[in-house]
């Protein structure tokens, strides 16, 4: 625990709390990107780990979200002043011909949360799709999700059209979904798979040595 | 839609003994010869297929897979002597937005069906689930459009193809059901379970049973499986409290009703755990799954579910190899014996099925509120709440609180344990059902403004 009010705020998930812990501390003179490294981010951590412990679940999860997007609208127009980064960006979605969209939201909030800036798709996207998606947004991870084994082809149709683009070595590709395997993963070439939406944000981090 | 008051005066369950497996207020016949609910527990088995691209060049192979799983299933019924069988054919989307794919491989099975029928006796049924493709658009347009359109035309050929049974996994009002789940936000629920989902169960529904009526098919049943079954799967998985996923169960019966007021007769769909309220409400028979679906998804409900059944399903399997035989044939076997089992013990009189009904809840029902909320008892107290109802908002509402009140008291009891953290979701949902207002009016307003940045349609359901 860090005796502060807007990791506080955060953790517990009070919204206008960590809006106005943010004001506060700016009126200060506190520097944004220390308020988002030193707090928000121990924050969402801590939530993160209370989540894996059974302590939280996902409502209290995207509450504390939700707070820290709350603190992140004031902070985010000075942190681009700085030149401050994210942690990195992901481009997500939900592969061709399945609707799923759940557990790919849920990680999509939990990136957020972890600090990445996420670029979300939606659902039924095909192979050029998550293409252009990455010629435009330069994203350092494509996350792909899927829940039918029938669609599953379509993460390997994807890695394929990557490499056919020619910007497969230039993004990390990581797959989640009920029927996915970390055997299927290593099986079409992706660099990373995941189980969960907690573990996707731990496999981000890892892939990118965050 | 009118706020209609159910057709379903009281229960027709009128005793708790009354609630047990095999046995029905309203029997269906169907197919060749084969009655449901009329004593005896029927096997249902459903399969699917492998890792596959549904395309033109792969449709070969793939009739091929379903002419070996079908026959590959029946032999193995044939063999154990299985008097009845009921096979599900639940289409794959592409199926069910290219409607032709899906009336063939139904014609493909019946036409296999038949000629074990023929040959062996066996009495049995080929029930269709076409696919609710509505959301395929976003937001999705729910009475017209191309993916309504082929839909209606899958349930129109479905019997030319040799379908007996019609059913479906509607998914009116997830839209708002889905964000609603993961933030445990109750009048989001509700609004999606009591409000939109029966508004697009009547359309839908109408449709249905008319087009049964004119083909001469059975009308058979829906599911919350959009709604309660990923609320189950995200509870396994610790993403939401289990006391959440059990409320949304007993939240998901209303809605479900409506099919039968339109005039669907049962058996509910297998996916349907909340199918022992319909059987108690509306006397339909209901297929139910459990440990048998083991290899479709996890579950806490393994047992529970078999004490009321009426058909029982192994839910879908893949068709790959395991050590025995195709994993088809493996389903298909348990589901024949766990059926024995069952019909052995109705052979024993009402006593011999009591007692393994209390044996298949008591297994379950301590360790699981989904389950507890499956109980005979817990299913009449609630459904008794339920009917006393006038419209699907209220007996929504009600539903909850009688719930939350059965789980208080379960707990209290010691019949039900949950973990601290349970515990104090139990109380974070009542306090939220309390709120719930009993004005329906006054709710659907609120309700229309709090969602109208939704990803979703209001009109498309009447509002």
């Amino acid at each position: 625990m860090i005796d502060n009010p807007l990791y506080v705020a955060v953790l517990d998930g009070d919204a206008r709390g960590a809006r106005s812990a943010v004001e506060q501390a700016l009126a200060a003179g506190a520097d944004p990107q220390d308020l988002v490294s030193s707090f928000m981010i121990p924050a969402m951590d801590e939530v993160g780990k209370r989540f894996d412990e059974g302590e939280y679940f996902v409502p209290e999860l995207l509450i504390s979200a939700r707070a820290m997007k709350s603190g992140m609208e004031l902070l985010r127009p000075l942190l681009a002043e700085t030149g401050a980064k994210p942690v990195g960006t992901v481009v997500v979605g939900t592969v061709r011909g399945d609707l799923h969209d759940i557990g790919k939201n849920l990680v999509a909030s939990m990136l957020e949360g972890g600090g990445f800036k996420v670029i979300d798709l939606g659902v039924d996207v095909g192979p050029d799709k998550f293409t252009a998606a990455i010629t435009e947004h330069h994203p350092d991870i494509v996350a792909m999700s899927a829940l039918l084994t029938t669609t599953m082809p379509g993460m390997k149709a994807t890695i394929d059209e990557l490499t056919r683009a020619g910007i497969r070595d230039t993004v990390k590709v990581m797959i989640g979904g009920a029927p996915v395997t970390k055997r299927y993963a290593m099986e079409i070439g992706a660099d990373a798979f995941s189980e969960s939406a907690s573990g996707a944000v731990r496999e981000a981090k890892s892939l990118l040595n965050a | 839609m009118n706020n209609r008051v159910i057709s379903m005066a009281g229960l027709a369950v009128a005793s708790v003994e009354e609630l047990v497996f095999g046995h029905a207020p309203h029997p269906v016949k169907c197919g060749n010869g084969l009655t449901i609910g009329a004593g005896r527990v029927v096997p249902e088995i459903n399969f699917t297929l492998p890792p596959v691209e549904i395309s033109p060049s792969t449709w070969p192979e793939i009739e091929l897979q379903y002419t070996e799983m079908m026959t590959a299933v029946c032999e193995r019924a044939v063999d154990l002597g299985a008097p009845e069988l009921l096979v599900e054919f639940e289409t794959l989307p592409p199926m069910t937005v290219d409607p032709s794919l899906g009336a063939s491989i139904t014609s493909l099975l019946a036409s296999i069906l038949h000629t074990v029928q023929d040959r062996h006796g066996i009495r049995s049924a080929l029930r269709l689930t076409p696919n609710d493709t509505r959301d395929h658009r976003r937001p999705p347009l729910m009475r017209s459009g191309d993916y309504w359109e082929n839909m209606v035309r899958l349930f129109s050929s479905a019997a030319g193809a040799g379908a007996d049974l019609l059913a479906i996994e509607s998914t009116g009002g997830k839209e708002i059901h889905d964000e609603a789940l993961m933030n445990a936000d109750l009048e989001g629920i509700v609004y999606a379970l009591g409000i939109l989902a029966p508004r697009d169960m009547e359309f839908l529904w109408r449709h249905m049973v008319q087009i049964c009526h004119d083909t001469g098919i059975v009308a058979s049943g829906d599911t919350a499986c959009g709604f309660a079954n990923t609320a189950m799967a995200l509870a396994s998985q610790r993403m939401i409290p289990k006391v959440l996923a059990a409320l949304v169960r007993v939240a998901s019966v209303p809605r479900g009703l409506i099919a039968f007021q339109q005039g669907a007769i049962g058996p509910s769909k297998d996916c349907a755990y909340e199918g022992p309220y319909f059987k108690a409400i509306a006397g339909v028979p209901i297929s139910m799954e459990g440990r048998s679906a083991a290899c479709a998804h996890l579950s806490p409900l393994g047992n529970i579910p078999m004490a009321t059944c009426d058909c029982w399903s192994n839910e879908s399997v893949q068709n790959v190899r395991l050590l025995s035989a195709q994993a088809p044939v493996v389903s298909v076997d348990q589901l024949v014996f766990d059926c024995r089992l069952l019909n052995q013990a109705s052979l024993d009189g009402r006593d011999g099925a009591l007692l393994l009904r209390k044996w298949l809840e008591n297994s379950d029902a301590l360790l699981d509120p989904q389950a507890y909320i499956l109980k005979a008892e817990i299913v009449l107290s609630i459904a008794a709440r339920i009917v006393e109802q006038p419209t699907p908002y209220l007996q929504t509402r009600a539903a909850l609180i009688a719930a939350i009140d059965a789980l208080t008291k379960g707990v209290h009891s010691g019949e039900l344990v949950l973990s601290a953290v349970e515990l104090h979701w139990l109380n974070r949902l009542e306090s939220q059902a309390m709120l719930l207002t009993e004005d329906e009016e006054k709710f659907t307003a609120q309700m229309v403004e709090k969602f109208k940045d939704s990803p979703y349609i209001a009109s498309e359901y009447g509002l």
